[in-house]
């Protein structure tokens, strides 16, 4: 069973390393999106230096944690956007007539190697904050540094198939997941008090995001949050992406049971 | 030929009418990134009164309208030619009375008309309940905006067109309209209003035709600075990247060939 997944991967990774130069071409380009969000957080910086009460340095923590988070997330089931594809021309009892999960499928057969780019690029940015900002390291915050960017990666993930899972009942309404997965990219990016009012409440707690990179960033300074959540929460990342997975399977198993096909 | 034009216009703006999720998902979509742009520049303008030129209000307006107005200059996804050409279909586009770079400009015209009733207002009227926005204090700033909005369709139109051109001699545009993502997000003043860049970038982003398709009509809208350099920039623009689009389509289509059958 495992092995027909391992198949199907390394099927998917020969024939996209197959032209090295097209190749090589897509993963540039894929680091150079995201590092155009990288662009405008120096430019914001340079007009606010003290941008949300935050300054460069920490502010690149927080964009670093969310861009490696999410760029995980992309790499590992952003393909799923292509849902909409699947169900509109019925590749999709394709895939359920075979004796394998459908999502790992879609996973696995749908991989794109080139968001690898995004995962340098955010790893970088992660990098480069680190060097910037002074953490006293305990062997608590070594082990939240590795775990936030996971923890924010299966939030991001959980968002990307409960977006998909939505065109089982909507096929041409695919762009609302994107309001939460890039939209979602782009309030993780900025320090949480940056936003304001119920929209502030509505993407920071309701749906989790603050959890994503703005806690544990906090929790990695040592800083109080200035919106005066208590102080362990901003150690429970873990928690918040355990709900969302849980609440992403649920959705995605309703999805599958309400799909009735295209027909002919 | 002008009946053609307009019907043609008329067939884009009727064609776009029928797809009512997508075009309610994407407003959705522009909406929800409204929120998140509009208090990202507030937090950036913070206690200062105005920044890079714009008071709160006049940001607010920038961001909410903009949100609409991408919908309507579609700065992204357009390969409609580009897969015309792969599929040979174009073929059929050269034998019409009406060459291909004008009928498409007058459906992409009827397009970005039912963009403007339908995924600009919505945003608009989003940001408007929720944010104070600016209204112009002079009554042409109305007319001039909508005119600088034609030419930044007419503008986003031909840098589209000519990107769609490269696949009469790649076929695969995959990695030219990356890059014209790329582009068509830092350059236009869609990321970041472009007064926010430092004086060198600003200077020479101007020297583009980016601008033209998004951060000049906004700025004549919210009236911060002179309207009349701005127009006739995006006029220029026009008359350039319509010329360069007929003299590529020329050299393009003497490399056409169809594979019969």
């Amino acid at each position: 069973m495992a092995s027909a997944y391992w198949q199907l991967l390394k099927a998917q990774l020969r024939s996209q390393t197959e032209y090295r130069a097209s190749f090589a071409l897509d993963l540039l380009f894929n680091g150079l999106i995201t590092a155009i969000d990288v662009v405008a957080l120096l430019v914001l910086f340079r007009v606010n230096p003290g941008l949300g009460g935050f300054t460069l340095a920490e502010a690149l923590l927080i964009a670093g944690l969310a861009g490696l988070a999410f760029a995980l997330a992309d790499l590992a089931v952003g393909n799923v956007e292509r849902m909409p594809t699947y169900i509109r021309t019925g590749l999709f009892d394709t895939v359920l007539l075979r004796p394998l999960g459908a999502l790992p499928q879609l996973v696995v057969g749908d991989l794109a190697l080139r968001r690898v780019g995004r995962v340098i690029q955010g790893s970088a940015v992660l990098a480069i904050a680190l060097r910037l900002v002074d953490i006293e390291w305990t062997p608590a915050r070594v082990a939240l540094l590795v775990i936030a960017p996971i923890a924010g990666a299966v939030i991001f993930g959980s968002i990307f198939v409960i977006g998909a899972t939505l065109t089982f009942w909507l096929v041409e309404a695919g762009e609302v997941a994107s309001a939460f997965t890039y939209g979602g990219q782009l309030f993780t990016s900025y320090p949480t008090t940056v936003f304001a009012g119920w929209f502030r409440g509505v993407f920071g707690y309701a749906l989790g995001l603050g959890f994503v990179a703005y806690l544990p960033a906090l929790a990695l300074l040592g800083r109080a949050d200035p919106l005066g959540l208590p102080a362990w929460l901003r150690w429970s990342s873990p928690l918040v992406a355990v709900a969302w997975a849980l609440g992403a399977r649920y959705v995605w198993r309703a999805g599958v049971r309400h799909y009735g096909s295209t027909g002919s | 030929m002008l009946a053609a034009f307009f019907a043609l216009a008329r067939a884009g703006f009727r064609r776009h009418s029928t797809y009512r999720q997508a075009t309610a998902a994407a407003a959705f979509t522009n909406t929800v990134f409204g929120f998140l742009k509009c208090y990202l520049l507030l937090a950036v303008l913070g206690a200062a009164t105005t920044v890079g030129g714009y008071s709160a209000d006049q940001l607010a307006t920038f961001v909410w309208v903009g949100q609409g107005l991408l919908g309507v200059v579609l700065l992204w996804g357009w390969n409609e030619l580009a897969q015309r050409v792969r599929s040979g279909d174009v073929t059929a586009d050269l034998l019409r009375p009406v060459g291909p770079l004008w009928a498409f400009l007058a459906g992409d015209l009827g397009r970005a008309g039912h963009a403007a009733v339908t995924r600009l207002v919505v945003p608009l009227a989003v940001g408007a309940t929720f944010f104070d926005l600016y209204a112009p204090e002079q009554l042409a700033t109305y007319l001039l905006a909508t005119i600088s909005t034609v030419l930044a369709v007419v503008v986003s139109f031909a840098t589209r067109y000519l990107v769609n051109l490269t696949a009469f001699w790649l076929l695969d545009i995959r990695g030219v309209t990356t890059a014209w993502t790329i582009a068509g997000n830092v350059l236009t003043g869609l990321t970041v209003p472009i007064p926010f860049f430092p004086g060198w970038a600003q200077a020479l982003l101007w020297a583009t035709p980016f601008p033209s398709m998004f951060q000049a009509p906004l700025d004549i809208l919210v009236e911060r600075g002179h309207a009349a350099p701005l127009l006739a920039g995006q006029a220029a623009w026009v008359v350039v990247l319509l010329v360069a689009c007929h003299l590529v389509e020329r050299r393009a289509v003497r490399r056409l060939v169809v594979q019969g059958g």
